[in-house]
């Protein structure tokens, strides 16, 4: 039976593999090596100027702003985002006042909030930061007019125009979009949680943090921390709402400025596409960094229940 | 049955890593680079009878592909123009596309060596003009420039355009390389009819230009807005003050990164005195967060007087342009009317909506010869006519009833006369000029977070930086 065996296993791997190889990894390869070049991206025509781009990357300053800002966004979206999710999964499912029959169960109302929740989830990103172009317009935007009937006509911040608070207004652009998603996906992560469980827990006297925390996050443990991954890919992209809502776009005063959105500026609009793959490469290694920092903290024992 | 363990879980996977690694480089051999070949291009139809009514020479049948930039002006001009192509060539079949991506379109193209005939490189997509001509990808239009016009053979085409246009397209050479179609005058828009509201007429000093701005504010209107989040548009009427106040050469040495062009005294007064209007008030709350079509919505609404833009505004705003609104332009108010260097009027009117043929083209001559079709008086009166702008072709407004902002802006080059300059920052430094100027200097200095001495500095910062930075190309005012 040994008789062609190699021959059995590479038929079967050769489409896939060359598929992988054309779409996937090539233009890794590629990019990389581009990433040595003088490429406009306008004309085939280029040389190599070796590691020019990368000491022009450490000396450039929008370069480390925008790593700083992809950073803060990193330790905060999936933080908060998760949080939140968390937290309303939570109450969805097992926060509400007990009813007869059952141990656990959600607030009331708790299948219209589902769906209330994960609406913006339907939402094109690019709809959705143009929904929030139009709430943070200083003038006539739905913010500051409600501000404005509450009586706080003193108050009526720049938003997206003021440095200091245009990023947070991006942050909070994105956790709108995207809370919804985690307390679908955290639902489902928690409806798969013997009831047994939360009876025992209640018997014993826990009250509603102490089961969230001994019982509830243990247990979904794995959701959460491939929800904390996907978050972070979120966050290191963000080039929608960068693009679509922010002064500039990038600014005001590079307060928004993100490594996509650089990259896609030098590429695009500069006729850098070498330089930009400096960047893209810069980039590729926060990812990296990033993605090993999270698989060594996440790594725990897994529960079967 | 049974007999599976020589495939083992481990070694298939193991095995199947090994395959994966050598198959990388050979992959990477074996796929095309995103770069392209050079090798396709060149392959242009042959040229056709060249005669008096085809000086161009362009192929009979040969296909011509057209892509236009669907922005402020639209298409449909171009489709008409192409008609009228179709009419003179009937065999050759006419391709047109339109888009606002036209670099994420044509970008690919261009590597590729099979770009289109005729090209539109307008809107915030557009080709980095410089990098296409310093890597040789256009066709000098220069056969074009000296054939002769559509309308009247005995001059050439070259002859018929407004001044400036011609320089405009070319770089450091003789080449012509690109074409500016549309011509846009920019400075202060105003509306004839809320200025009358406050029987006021439109400020020729500072002075006054304070004193209508603080009239409007005591009726709760402010004096200006501008499109806080592209604040590159106040330049358009902020370069031409610092012209008129210090001298075409100020913005000179500013368009040649020269050093310390921007601590010339001329740019400190003209930056301090916008930056009074942020001091006293008179510039409508919220300004820093708007685009263009807010700023612009806000004030065809009257909520503020004057706007900083360029003449595409009256078709851009028409859907909010209320009826007795009486669009125009003013010129940059005098500062000092006497010690000003040069005299009222002074402003900003140049070139817009660049057409481009490149070098890969297929049929060039094509190309050009729709150019030359759109450069005849018909088709420019059909363009003036439907997007309310004038055109590269000198004069053609005869016998048109112009709408009121178009009026407005042919009054005012009338009365400028030779006084009419041409800042490149925007067309040969767009990062320098858009995000690092605009945004990041103009820009917080109009929302009052800079000093005008901070943003000068700052400015004159990141012009030096340009200056040194090797991956920019430079330029220079002959």
């Amino acid at each position: 039976m040994q008789h062609g065996k190699y021959r059995f296993i590479a038929g079967f791997l050769v489409l896939p593999l060359a598929i992988y190889g054309i779409f996937v990894i090539s233009p890794f390869v590629q990019a990389i090596y581009y990433s040595f070049t003088d490429w406009t991206g306008l004309s085939p025509d280029f040389r190599v100027t070796g590691t020019e781009n990368y000491r022009r990357l450490w000396n450039d300053d929008v370069f480390w702003t925008s790593v700083g800002h992809n950073v803060l966004l990193l330790l905060v979206l999936p933080l908060v985002t998760i949080g939140l999710g968390l937290f309303f999964a939570f109450m969805l499912n097992v926060g509400g006042r007990r009813r007869k029959n059952a141990a656990v169960a959600g607030v009331r109302g708790s299948g219209i909030y589902k769906v209330v929740y994960f609406f913006p989830q339907v939402l094109s990103i690019a709809i959705v930061a143009l929904l929030f172009q139009f709430a943070y317009n200083p003038n006539s935007g739905a913010l500051n007019s409600f501000l404005s009937a509450v009586g706080l006509d003193s108050v009526r911040p720049e938003w997206l125009g003021d440095p200091d608070l245009a990023l947070w207004c991006v942050m909070a652009v994105m956790v709108w979009s995207n809370v919804g998603f985690y307390v679908v996906l955290f639902s489902a992560g928690m409806s798969s949680i013997p009831r047994d469980f939360y009876e025992a827990a209640l018997l014993d006297g826990a009250n509603r943090l102490q089961t969230f925390f001994r019982i509830t996050l243990p247990l979904l443990w794995d959701t959460v921390q491939t929800g904390w991954v996907y978050m972070g890919i979120m966050a290191l992209d963000s080039f929608a709402v960068v693009q679509i809502m922010t002064i500039g776009p990038g600014g005001p005063d590079y307060s928004t400025e993100v490594l996509s959105f650089y990259l896609y500026t030098k590429a695009f609009r500069d006729g850098q596409a070498g330089y930009a793959t400096t960047l893209g490469v810069a980039l590729l290694i926060v990812t990296l960094i990033f993605a090993g920092i999270v698989m060594k903290l996440g790594r725990r024992e897994r529960l079967e229940y | 049955m049974g007999s599976t363990p020589e495939y083992g879980r481990r070694d298939l996977i193991k095995r199947a890593a090994a395959i994966g690694l050598i198959s990388v480089p050979a992959m990477s051999a074996l796929s095309a680079c995103a770069s392209g070949g050079d090798g396709d291009g060149g392959k242009q139809v042959d040229k056709g009878k060249k005669s008096e009514k085809n000086p161009l020479a362009v192929n009979e049948k040969a296909a011509l592909e057209v892509v236009i930039f669907d922005g402020g002006f639209g298409q449909q001009y171009a489709k008409d123009a192409e008609a009228e192509y179709r009419k003179a060539f009937p065999d050759a079949q006419v391709k047109h596309s339109a888009t606002q991506e036209i670099q994420t379109q044509l970008q690919p193209r261009f590597n590729g060596g099979t770009p289109p005939d005729l090209i539109d490189n307008s809107g915030a997509k557009q080709m980095d003009m410089g990098t296409l001509v310093g890597k040789n990808q256009l066709t000098d239009l220069t056969a074009l420039l000296d054939a002769p016009s559509y309308d009247d053979p005995a001059r050439k085409v070259r002859d018929t355009l407004r001044p400036g246009v011609v320089e405009m397209g070319q770089f450091e050479g003789k080449e012509t390389w690109i074409l500016y179609y549309a011509y846009t005058v920019y400075g202060v828009w105003y509306s004839k009819t809320n200025l009358q509201k406050l029987d006021a007429q439109y400020p020729e000093t500072w002075d006054e230009m304070l004193k209508v701005c603080e009239a409007a504010k005591k009726k709760g209107i402010a004096g200006w807005t501008y499109a806080g989040k592209y604040p590159y548009y106040v330049p358009f009427s902020l370069y031409p003050f610092i012209a008129k106040i210090g001298g075409v050469e100020v913005l000179k040495r500013i368009d040649n990164l020269e050093p310390n062009a921007w601590k010339d005294p001329a740019v400190k007064a003209a930056f301090e005195a916008y930056y009074e209007l942020y001091k006293k008030g008179y510039i409508l709350q919220g300004s820093p967060g708007l685009t263009h079509i807010d700023s612009q919505t806000a004030w065809n609404q009257g909520k503020a007087l004057f706007l900083p833009n360029g003449s595409w505004v009256e078709n851009e705003a028409k859907k909010t342009t209320p009826q007795d609104f009486r669009m125009a332009v003013g010129a940059p108010s005098s500062l000092d009317r006497n010690s000003d260097k040069m005299p009222f009027g002074t402003l900003w009117a140049s070139g817009g909506e660049p057409f481009i043929v490149p070098k890969n083209a297929r049929n060039p001559q094509g190309g050009m010869e729709l150019l030359r079709v759109m450069l005849g008086k018909k088709s420019s009166q059909n363009f003036i006519k439907s997007v309310s702008s004038l055109t590269s072709l000198n004069g053609g407004t005869e016998g048109l009833t112009l709408p009121p902002g178009l009026a407005s802006s042919q009054e005012a080059l009338d009365k400028a006369g030779k006084n009419v300059v041409n800042p490149r920052l925007q067309d040969w430094y767009v990062a320098l000029q858009k995000e690092k100027i605009g945004v990041a200097a103009i820009g917080e200095m109009m929302a009052g977070r800079l000093t005008p001495d901070e943003a000068i500095t700052k400015i004159q910062r990141f012009a030096d930086e340009t200056a040194k930075d090797d991956s920019v190309k430079k330029y220079r005012h002959k």
